[in-house]
């Protein structure tokens, strides 16, 4: 079987699996990784968002053999490592606001509000409300008020 | 509507609680604490009990004596509601909850309920933290098992759960708290009266501090054995009714908390189903079952009842082995329906009006509204795990009615339900889906036929396709008025079958007698048991009648209550706009209940009800009384070109609700946040089911089958200013919360929709009319193909 190697979570892994598979199934089926959550498999409710070399992605929508070994692939597992902490910024904001309800959609929400506030700042600027209404992320808990008041409080605490 | 517990006096008492004093005085005048009977088990270590429903002493007399349906005098859900009737149908069958006290200091509850994000395991550890004196975060509260013992009390619904188990919950800690107490007097050789308890340690007058930890050994029973107790009082209380974050909120954020696609059963392989193009459509024959075996990946195939299942090592591989399968499809249930067929149906079901020719004077409303199928489908789409071999099976699933499942997996299998294990796993919403175990009944199948276990899902696809639906409905309503008075209101609601056989039913049987609807059919007891109107509106009639049972339906969030209240609060606007009158004044003129008129009056004050609009917008105004509780949503919308011609890439905008303001009033609020969590789901949902999401029934399949086509509320439909209050709680007993905002929402936001354009809308979701924002995905092969541009979708 062929033989996929690329960066996850900050450690190089190898997975034994069919090159078309997607890396979501790859992840959970095969790697035992949960955090990224199947929502629809098309793209469309982003439950299973992770970052693609710093940027948001959903891995239901890429080929395992697209990854080459050098790319680094960061689930919501992996998020506090990247500021070297127990919590991630955004990940406390989410606990201080409580926003939460069945927390099936939570990780892919937290991934995506990181890389809404990297994507804005790159852009030497702020998230605004505007921002806000591009997150595509379903919750059909409908708690999607906390989650805006979450990423702009997140947002004042990332470096 | 009044209240069954006496007023307790002031007076509180810290000491053991256990049998020593005799029962109190209690009931008639309202003098002296009510005295509930608790259990303490044999056990090593400290464990009591308590019986669920115990608290619900006697059906009030007047439900008994209530005729039905006379005009003017309350109807049967004013005298005996749904969560009484749940509360009540327990108490003959109902069995004990436990409370485990270890050596470590925690405390451990099983709780007989499903969590399914409304937060009912973090306001139970709560509520064991205030009788018990203990530290929150040193209460486990898991979920339990499918315990058949407990017949119906292990249906989690009918926004059921903490007024169910608010005073069991109580009276089990009690106990604990009690039998500790008891047991550090005989350590310290104090008199158990001077003794106190604070944050899981008991306190002597000298100073003396036992945590309970040590003391769980020694508090424990040799036999089990009947304890009488006090409850603390409310003015006592430091943790019920504080605002507490979510006990599994850690596990949320951090990707930790396990849902059952999660959990690692040893060669529980993924599995999925190849379904039919139309509705519950039938397997005839299979071309190329051989060669879909040997597909990667694929372990196995087989024609079950519901279509033809695949195994393999991973989903993405299940979803490729499903679209290749080659079937020869048979009919379904549905065939050859549309939206336009069901109408007709319905209309040919409505029950007629009888209010006769209208006196001299005497104008009418003449209304009916549509209300189209919509989706009760969670983020997490149906799934479990089933492990079923020879002489016994095991199944894990999110269930909210875990024995039901138990029981009829059971029978499938031909198994005694003992040899059933169910254990019901933590779940990603369910809005009525997990009252039903259509996946877990699936996967039992399935792992039969193949002799291995199996970790089904549903395609998304799928669940929006075949999967439950809230039915479609009409409301046909007359409301006559003379000089500014409304003299009647009609209102017959006439709807698709609901599907109940989650057990509920067989409960409603049980107890039916007792109501005054017992002629009526099992719905119809569920539409009297839960309509309501808040408003004094002359002769008042509702019935709902049926028809059709072609289809997957289940209760939604709210049941009958969202489309029926948002016709209602429709119609008084229009009876306002007719009279002369504000809507509010009208409605605050015609309330039935005080507690009601104070949310509506809350709303109103908060929200400036009546501010000077801009051309376009409006403010909508609307309450709902349900569940013991009082909801009042005032909305904002804008209805201006500029808003609802936004275009955001496959994605629907249109009108977009600006501001909510809602008020909420559940009696005892035990945990205000959660509180407002629940509002602002329900909020979100009444946003849904008013503006966009509905589903389209063609050719005998609904054409959604994508959150990007079925239109849930989104971040660009959430309204930016979003206040919620929680009024103070001045109630013994927390009322139901989690359905209650919906109805409330979706009222408020028809009638701000109303206002702004002028218009009386009738057809719900209000963009159904309208082309089809979306190119409808195949049906065969039934699931769409995994995409692979991920990589460009970078952002």
């Amino acid at each position: 079987m062929p033989q996929h190697t690329f960066i996850l979570n900050g450690k190089a892994v190898t997975a034994d699996v069919e090159g078309d598979v997607r890396l979501l199934w790859v992840l959970r089926d095969v790697l035992g990784v949960t955090g990224p959550k199947y929502g629809c498999g098309v793209g469309v409710c982003r439950a299973c968002t992770s970052h693609l070399n710093g940027k948001a992605f959903t891995p239901c929508a890429v080929p395992v053999d697209d990854l080459a070994p050098t790319d680094e692939v960061t689930t919501i597992e992996g998020l506090p490592d990247t500021v070297g902490s127990d919590l991630h910024p955004m990940q406390e904001a989410w606990l201080d606001l409580d926003v939460a309800q069945c927390g099936f959609c939570q990780p892919g929400q937290i991934m995506a509000a990181v890389a809404t506030v990297r994507r804005a700042r790159e852009a030497g600027r702020e998230i605004t409300e505007a921002d806000l209404d591009t997150i595509r992320n379903i919750c059909r808990c409908g708690t999607y008020h906390r989650i805006r008041q979450a990423v702009l409080e997140g947002s004042r605490r990332m470096e | 509507m009044p209240r069954r517990h006496p007023a307790r006096d002031d007076h509180h008492t810290s000491g053991s609680g256990e049998g020593a004093t005799p029962p109190a005085a209690t009931g008639e005048a309202g003098i002296g604490r009510r005295r509930f009977l608790g259990y303490v088990l044999a056990a090593p270590t400290l464990t009591v009990a308590a019986q669920l429903g115990a608290e619900a002493l006697v059906p009030r007399q007047a439900a008994a004596a209530a005729p039905a349906l006379i005009p003017s005098l309350p109807g049967p859900a004013e005298i005996l509601d749904l969560n009484e009737l749940l509360t009540l149908a327990a108490l003959p069958t109902s069995n004990l909850i436990t409370i485990r006290v270890d050596s470590d200091g925690t405390a451990h509850f099983a709780l007989p309920r499903a969590e399914v994000g409304q937060g009912v395991t973090t306001s139970s550890a709560m509520i064991v933290a205030e009788e018990l004196d203990l530290p929150l975060d040193k209460v486990k509260v898991t979920l339990a098992d499918a315990r058949p013992e407990l017949l119906f009390n292990q249906l989690t619904g009918g926004s059921n759960t903490t007024y169910s188990t608010y005073t069991p919950i109580r009276v089990a800690a009690a106990v604990a708290r009690g039998r500790l107490l008891h047991a550090a007097s005989l350590v310290l050789g104090d008199a158990v009266e001077t003794l106190t308890t604070k944050a899981g340690a008991v306190l002597s007058p000298a100073g003396a501090l036992l945590g309970y930890g040590e003391l769980a050994a020694k508090a424990a029973a040799l036999t089990n054995a009947a304890v009488e107790v006090e409850l603390k009082d409310r003015s006592d209380f430091r943790v019920v009714g504080t605002a507490q974050r979510r006990l599994d909120a850690l596990d949320a954020v951090t990707g930790r908390k396990k849902f059952a696609m999660d959990l690692q059963v040893p060669d529980a392989l993924p599995t999925m189903i190849c379904r039919p193009p139309t509705i519950n459509g039938t397997v005839r024959s299979v071309a190329n079952l051989a060669e879909v075996r040997a597909m990667p990946g694929i372990t196995d195939v087989v024609t079950v009842s519901t279509g033809v299942a695949v195994r393999g090592r991973t989903f993405g591989q299940c979803v490729d082995a499903v679209r290749a399968l080659d079937v020869d499809w048979g009919p379904g249930t549905a065939e050859g329906a549309s939206d336009a067929t069901v109408l007709e149906k319905l209309r040919r079901a409505e029950l007629p009006l009888v209010v006769p020719a209208l006196p001299l004077l005497t104008k009418a409303v003449d209304a009916r509204f549509t209300f189209h199928f919509s989706s009760n489908a969670a983020l997490e789409t149906n799934c479990a795990i089933a492990d079923v071999r020879e002489d016994s099976a095991e199944i894990w699933a999110s269930l909210k009615a875990p024995i039901v499942a138990q029981e009829q997996i059971a029978l499938k299998l031909g198994l005694p339900p003992t040899a059933v294990r169910v254990h019901v796993t933590e779940g990603g919403g369910s809005f009525g889906r997990k009252l039903f175990h259509d996946a877990a009944h699936e996967a039992a199948e399935v792992s039969r036929a193949l002799g291995k276990p199996v970790k089904l899902m549903w395609h998304r696809t799928d669940d929006f396709r075949q999967g439950r639906t809230h039915p479609m409905s009409t409301s046909r309503v007359r409301a006559t008025y003379s000089l500014g008075e409304v003299l009647t209101y009609e209102q017959r609601h006439t709807s698709v079958a609901t599907d109940f056989g989650h057990g509920i039913g067989e409960l409603l049987t049980s107890e039916v007698a007792r109501l005054p609807v017992a002629d009526a059919t099992f719905s119809q007891t569920m539409f009297q048991l839960t309509q309501v109107s808040p408003y004094h509106l002359g002769v008042t009639t509702q019935l709902l009648s049926e028809t059709d049972k072609g289809y997957n339906t289940g209760s939604m969030r709210g049941i009958y209550s969202p489309n029926v209240r948002c016709a209602q609060e429709l119609v008084m606007d229009e009876l306002a706009r007719r009279t002369g009158q504000d809507g509010y004044a009208m409605r605050r003129k015609l309330m039935k209940d005080s507690r009601a008129r104070a949310v509506l009056d809350k709303v109103a004050q908060a929200g400036e009800w009546g501010r000077t609009m801009a051309p376009g917008t409006a403010q909508g105004i609307a309450v709902h009384a349900e569940y013991h509780s009082f909801v009042a949503v005032l909305a904002e919308i804008d209805c201006r070109p500029a808003t609802t011609g936004r275009k955001i890439p496959n994605a629907y905008t249109g009108p977009r609700v600006t501001k909510v303001v809602c008020a909420v009033d559940v009696g005892l609020a035990v945990n205000p946040r959660g509180l407002e969590a629940q509002m602002m789901g329900g909020i979100s949902d009444g946003i849904a089911i008013t503006l966009t999401s509905g589903l389209h029934l063609r050719d005998g399949h609904f054409l959604e089958g994508s959150w990007d086509q079925y239109f849930y509320t989104r971040q660009w439909n959430t309204p930016p200013e979003l206040e919620i209050i929680v009024m103070p709680s001045n109630g013994e007993k927390p009322g139901g919360a989690g359905e209650l905002a919906v109805a409330g929402a979706m009222a408020a936001v028809a009638c701000a929709y109303g206002r702004a354009t002028g218009t009386m809308p009738t057809v719900f979701p209000l963009n159904h009319a309208e082309p089809l924002a979306f190119t409808p995905l195949p049906t065969v092969p039934p699931v769409p193909a995994s995409p692979t541009d991920g990589r460009d979708r970078t952002i």
